[in-house]
Formats: structure tokens, C-alpha cells, sequence
């Protein structure tokens, strides 16, 4: 079915159809209508879901990690601050093993107070232990929603599936739905081996681990997202041999003869396509590499697509605070370490705090990564682009 | 230690030619952030007016105030005044203000938040800061509801009353929000409507004045979520319903002030107590143990 919906609607449809055991959340914006959407469910008995207005996202993680640790399929919606607030449960749902699925806005963290989008706020969850995707436009928010959950409970690792703030939160587009019955058929019950709940084999859950067990339990969570992108991977493809919709882990676009590329992440991937598309229509060779899977750092697929030409523009949404540039940029350089082909790199930090890029901006950073090619050097690493007094 | 110089804010006169202002606030209020983004009909205009003529009654010295907020509709007031204010985060304007008092124990310290702010996020510093009755004004606007992110359900819903994230009515029973600060300490407790504004303004002159942990609720119309999904017509109406169902009574039992679905509203000033503040005690203890050679402060 082709109908119109915003991000926040796409997800909150992708969850009616999941249909979750619990969902428990607190209001934040931009992320808010997701979960007031999905109440509506409730009360219409669209769902069977048991769902908690709770009085903060700290506890609205606690209140998932519960009932996940019960057995249930567990989700729920934040922005943020919310996800700042929750980050102390984060760590406790990777670790437990608990597959959790938030269906998350970016948004800026405080402070200064802004409600609009960047990446700082998943970013700064980034070694929480939970898989992170960053979408590109609604539909992919909206089936990345239902692949997710499916990916988190065959890991038994938490996941994070991400909307920019407003510009694919608020802005309607063109979403196919999949038929109502064909989510829950594609999912299938969440399998539990261990679980609170069961009187007959009690179990104890977060208790002290000192010295002794503690690294072994760490190493076999390092170890889950080790092996986790052969499941992303299944799920995605599955996915598509069902729906018709192939994702990939990391998104190529004309890659293969380009000589510049950009890699970006979330809604600006589908503003460099356009630029893209532009430039090309001049004859000038360019390319776009977009992260769609971010945690686990998919490695091999990153290599392979960095390697294929001479300068990458790499644009960064949050700045890690390091003097050392963006959270992707970092990541990019790090596994080109060792690589026998190295790309000329250049950061380029925009749009925090919701500063809009558009298609012209990318041109002119294509425009720059040529000059970078003739002269074969990176005058500055880190700037930061569309900023006052730069 | 010493209280930071703040910009040049003079002491308000009472009698100030006010027929030279723009807006009869306009010394406490910045004008270059008007107009606010209140809703018509919304109800946190009328306590930030009230609370700005008390500042004038009570001959507050605005050199030795600071406001607080939180995040929320009310959360908005530190922005629109124009004397040391505070846009913390959700829920913790109590928590930020505690530490502005215990370092400068001689600014008034006024917190200006909403009910989801207060008392569901950051319930917990409410009830912990008039338990050590830390000397600062609590200013609870109550519209029975998160207006902010589009009317979702809090802890002040009255049962069975609509919200967005309970379309099928609130099953939570609410905060009686008097009888929670009378029982965690707080030295004066009062509730009035922002219909009441006389009284308002005179419960934040007695609030301003009064040494401790003071809360002051004013319930306020949400005329575009609360009145709205509840099909209670808009702000004036909501003023009709304080008018008909609120009851004045001073000094009733905190125990009795529960809100049902368009019951009634029982108001008044219902504690006036005295408890040593946080700071005297922490003062008159440490010149205790150190033998008189604390300093105060």
C-alpha cells in the first residue's frame, strides 16, 4: 500500500505492525509523535501492546529492560536529551542482552538548547553497545524499523534506528506499507532461552561480577558485535526477497568510476544524491558513500568503498570534542590505517544544531575535493561548514 | 564568598512613572523576546505577570534574584525575564538551583517551572529539596499536562481525563502536589488559579519574604491540549470553571486538596511553618564542629 506519512508516522506504523509486547516512553520532541501515535494504537485496539507513560526516558529504558528481561518484545522512542538521560541504562540493556528497539529522532544535545537536528546525541551513545542505523528518508526509517528488531533479537543486542530531527521526522513522503500480516509472518515470535518469569528455572539478572567474570562477560558482548553484521546482512536480504526493498550496510552511489566521493550519513544522503545527479550532468565524476550502519563499524564494506577513489569529502553532523573532527571522519581514517590504497580525507562538520545543507553546499564541497585532487593535498583536515566567522 | 555582580538592575520603585514603559513589566520582562510563544488562552502569561508584580511589592532587589526554569511551556519564562535566569534541563531546576543557593547564600533563588518538569522528571529533587528545606521559591505552573510536546500525560492528569498518550482516558491517580511539599517539609505551601490573580501575586509577595522551601501552584488553563482533547471549551472557559469550582481555604488539611476531572478545585494558603533553612543549619552546625571559626556561607 503507497501512502503519505512523516518519519515519526512511518515508525510509528512500522510498530503498529510489529506489534510489541511492551512499549514504555516519555514525551520529547521531535520524537514525541511517534509514541502518541502508537498510544492511539493502543486505544484502538490496534495492537496488543501494554504501554507505560512513564515519568522520564531514564525510566522508560529501566521499564524496557524489565520487560525484555521477561521475555517481551520490547520498544520504544526518544530524542536527545531523553537518550542522554537513558544513557546509563544503555549500557545495562548491551550488557544484559537485552534487544531493545528505539526508535530514535537526532536531535542536538544541550547545551545550547536547540531542538533540531544533529548526530551528537546517538553519537555520544555510540559505545553503549547497541547497534546503530541511520536512515536515509521515512521509508527506509520505516523498514529498518521492522528489520531491526528482528537483527537485535537474532544478536541479542540492542538497536537504535535513526530519524533526522524534522527533516524526515515531520516531512511527508511517499512510504509503502507491507500488508499488516506480513510483519508479524517476518519477524516471528521473539525465541527466549533465559528469562525472568519462568517460576521453574528462576534466574538472576545484573548481579555483582567483580574480578573474577567480568572482562569474559565484556568480551562476549565485544564479541556479539563482532559477528553481528553476518545477521544485518541475513535480515536485510530477507527483507528484500520478501518486499522488494534491498538495503545495503554501506550505501554506494555511482561510486565505481567516481573520482571524489562524500560520506555522509542520515537525510543529508539523500541531498548529496542530488548533487550527485548534478554534477555528473556537468561530466564531473562524483560519488556518495552513505554509513547506514554505524555501530558495529562495518569495516571491510567502509574499506572497500573508501578505496575506490582519490579524495573523500567526509561530512560529519556532530563533532567529537577531541580537536581530531567528527565521529565518521574519525572511524574513516581509522581503518585506512593500514589500507595500501589511502584516499586524500578532508572533514567537513556542518549543520549542527539543525543549519540546513543544501544541494549547492555539497556542490561546492565536490568543487573543493577537486581541487584537493590536482594539488594532492589536504590543506586543512577539520573545517567546519556553514558556520559564521570561518 | 562573595555574590557575583549581575548586570546594572536597579531596585524597582513602587510608584515608578510606568506611563514610560512600553509594557508596565517592561523592567523585568526583555521585550526584544516578545511576543512569547504562549498559546491564547494559556495561563503561564498571567503567573509570570503576578509573579512580576510581586517582585514589585515585595521590594526585591532584582540585583539578588535569579530564576530557574526547566524545560516544559513554563520552562520558557527564564527566557522572557530580564534578571539572572537559569534554562536548565528537564526536570533538574530544582537540582541547578540548589547549587546557586548554597554558593550564594544571599541571592533569592526563584524556580519558575511546570508540573511535568517539577514533579514527574524531577520529582525527585523536589521532594529531597524541602526535605533539607533549601531556601528558594517554587513556582509550579499546573496545567495537567505536557503542553509542550503536544499534550501527552503526566503526573497531575486528573483520573479518567484525556491526554495524547492516553486516548483512552488517565487510569494514573495525580499528584496532590500541596499535600506532596507539606509532607517532604516545605515551609509555605499555596495553590491558587491563575483567575486568582490578586491572591497570586500576594502568595508570591508572602513566598518571596518567606525564609525555606516555598511552593506556590498555580493552576493554569492549557487551552489547546488539556481544554481541547477534553472538550472543555477554550481558556475563558477554563477561567469560568476556576471561578465556579475553585473554593477558598485557607489553612485546610494538604490531605484534602486532591484534583478529580473537573471537580473542585480547593484553594488557599495551607502551610506557613518555620524549619531552619539548609544553610543555617549547615552554618550554625559547622561553627558547631569547628569551634566558631566557620565563616557563614
Amino acid at each position: 500500500m503507497i501512502v503519505a506519512r512523516t518519519g515519526n508516522e512511518a515508525m510509528a506504523e512500522a510498530m503498529r505492525q510489529i506489534n510489541p509486547d511492551v512499549v514504555a516512553a516519555y514525551p520529547i520532541t521531535p520524537a514525541t509523535e511517534i509514541v502518541q501515535l502508537f498510544a492511539k494504537f493502543v486505544n484502538d485496539g490496534l495492537v496488543d501492546t501494554e504501554f507505560v507513560p512513564v515519568e522520564s526516558e531514564h525510566s522508560a529504558c529501566s521499564a524496557c529492560c524489565g520487560a525484555s528481561a521477561s521475555g517481551a518484545r520490547v520498544m520504544t522512542s526518544t530524542a536527545s536529551q531523553g537518550l542522554a538521560l537513558m544513557h546509563e541504562i544503555l549500557f545495562i540493556a548491551a550488557g544484559l542482552r537485552l534487544p531493545i528497539t528505539i526508535c530514535l529522532v537526532n536531535r542536538s544535545l544541550s547545551s545550547p538548547i536547540n531542538i533540531h537536528c544533529d548526530h551528537s546525541d546517538t553519537m555520544a551513545s555510540r559505545d553503549a553497545g547497541w547497534l546503530q542505523i541511520y536512515t536515509e528518508n521515512a521509508q527506509e526509517a520505516y523498514d529498518t524499523t521492522i528489520q531491526l528488531v528482528k537483527m537485535a533479537e537474532q544478536a541479542l543486542l540492542p538497536g537504535i534506528v535513526s530519524t533526522d530531527a524534522f527533516i524526515i521526522s515531520h516531512g511527508m513522503e511517499r512510504v509503502e506499507l507491507i500488508d499488516d500480516k506480513e510483519v508479524p509472518k517476518f519477524l516471528g515470535e521473539r525465541k527466549v532461552n533465559y528469562s525472568l518469569l519462568d517460576v521453574d528455572n528462576p534466574i538472576t539478572l545484573g548481579p555483582l561480577d567483580l574480578q573474577d567474570y567480568f572482562f569474559e562477560h565484556k568480551r562476549s558482548e565485544i564479541d556479539a558485535m563482532d559477528n553481528v553484521l553476518p545477521i544485518i546482512e541475513k535480515v536485510q536480504k530477507e527483507f528484500g526477497d520478501k518486499f522488494g526493498r534491498y538495503y545495503p550496510i554501506v550505501d554506494e552511489y555511482k561510486l565505481d568510476d567516481a573520482e571524489v566521493a562524500i560520506l555522509v550519513m542520515g537525510s543529508t544522503g539523500g541531498t548529496a544524491k542530488v548533487a550527485v545527479e548534478r554534477m555528473r550532468e556537468k561530466g564531473k565524476k562524483v560519488g556518495l558513500i552513505r554509513a547506514r550502519v554505524y555501530r558495529p563499524f562495518p569495516k571491510d564494506a567502509m574499506t572497500k568503498a573508501l578505496s575506490k577513489v582519490k579524495v573523500i569529502g567526509v561530512m560529519d553532523r556532530s563533532d567529537t570534542m577531541s580537536t581530531l573532527g567528527g565521529h565518521l571522519y574519525n572511524d574513516a581514517r581509522s581503518i585506512l590505517y593500514k589500507s595500501d590504497n589511502q584516499p586524500l580525507m578532508k572533514n567537513y562538520i556542518y549543520g549542527l544544531g539543525g543549519r540546513d545543507i543544501s544541494i549547492e553546499e555539497i556542490e561546492a564541497i565536490y568543487e573543493q575535493l577537486f581541487d584537493i585532487q590536482k594539488s594532492g593535498e589536504v590543506d586543512k583536515d577539520v573545517v567546519y561548514f556553514g558556520v559564521r566567522g570561518e | 564568598m562573595q555574590t557575583p555582580k549581575t548586570n546594572q538592575q536597579k531596585k524597582i520603585q513602587v510608584d515608578s512613572s510606568s506611563m514610560d514603559r512600553i509594557h508596565p513589566m517592561e523592567n523585568v520582562l526583555r521585550m526584544d523576546r516578545i511576543p512569547h510563544i504562549w498559546c491564547p488562552g494559556c495561563g503561564i502569561g498571567l503567573a509570570v505577570t503576578a509573579f512580576a508584580a510581586a517582585l514589585e511589592k515585595a521590594e526585591i532587589d532584582l540585583s539578588k534574584i535569579v530564576i530557574v526554569s526547566g524545560i516544559g511551556c513554563t520552562g520558557r519564562v527564564a527566557g522572557y525575564v530580564k534578571l539572572d535566569s537559569f534554562h536548565t534541563t528537564h526536570g533538574r531546576a530544582i537540582a541547578f538551583a540548589t547549587g546557586i543557593k548554597v554558593a550564594n547564600p544571599d541571592m533569592k533563588v526563584v524556580v519558575f517551572s511546570g508540573d511535568g518538569d517539577l514533579i514527574a522528571i524531577g520529582g525527585n529533587h523536589f521532594i529531597h529539596a524541602a526535605r533539607r528545606n533549601i531556601d528558594m521559591l517554587v513556582v509550579c505552573v499546573n496545567n495537567f499536562i505536557y503542553a509542550m510536546t503536544g499534550g501527552q500525560v503526566a503526573p497531575t492528569t486528573p483520573l479518567t481525563a484525556y491526554a495524547t498518550t492516553c486516548p483512552f482516558g488517565c487510569v494514573e491517580p495525580p499528584f496532590n502536589i500541596p499535600y506532596l511539599a507539606d509532607s517532604s517539609g516545605a515551609v509555605y505551601v499555596a495553590r491558587w488559579t491563575t483567575l486568582h490573580v490578586r491572591r497570586l501575586t500576594n502568595a508570591f509577595v508572602e513566598a518571596l519574604n518567606k525564609k525555606g522551601f516555598s511552593v506556590v501552584e498555580a493552576i493554569s488553563p492549557c487551552a489547546q491540549y488539556y481544554s481541547r482533547i477534553n472538550r472543555l471549551g477554550d481558556g475563558l472557559d477554563m477561567m469560568r470553571y476556576y471561578h465556579d469550582n475553585a473554593e477558598i481555604r485557607n489553612g485546610e488539611d494538604t490531605k484534602n486538596l486532591d484534583i478529580d476531572f473537573q471537580g473542585k478545585i480547593i484553594v488557599g494558603k495551607f502551610i506557613d511553618r518555620e524549619r531552619p533553612s539548609y544553610t543555617d543549619r549547615y552554618n550554625e552546625w559547622l561553627s558547631k564542629v569547628k569551634g566558631g571559626e566557620n565563616e557563614p556561607g
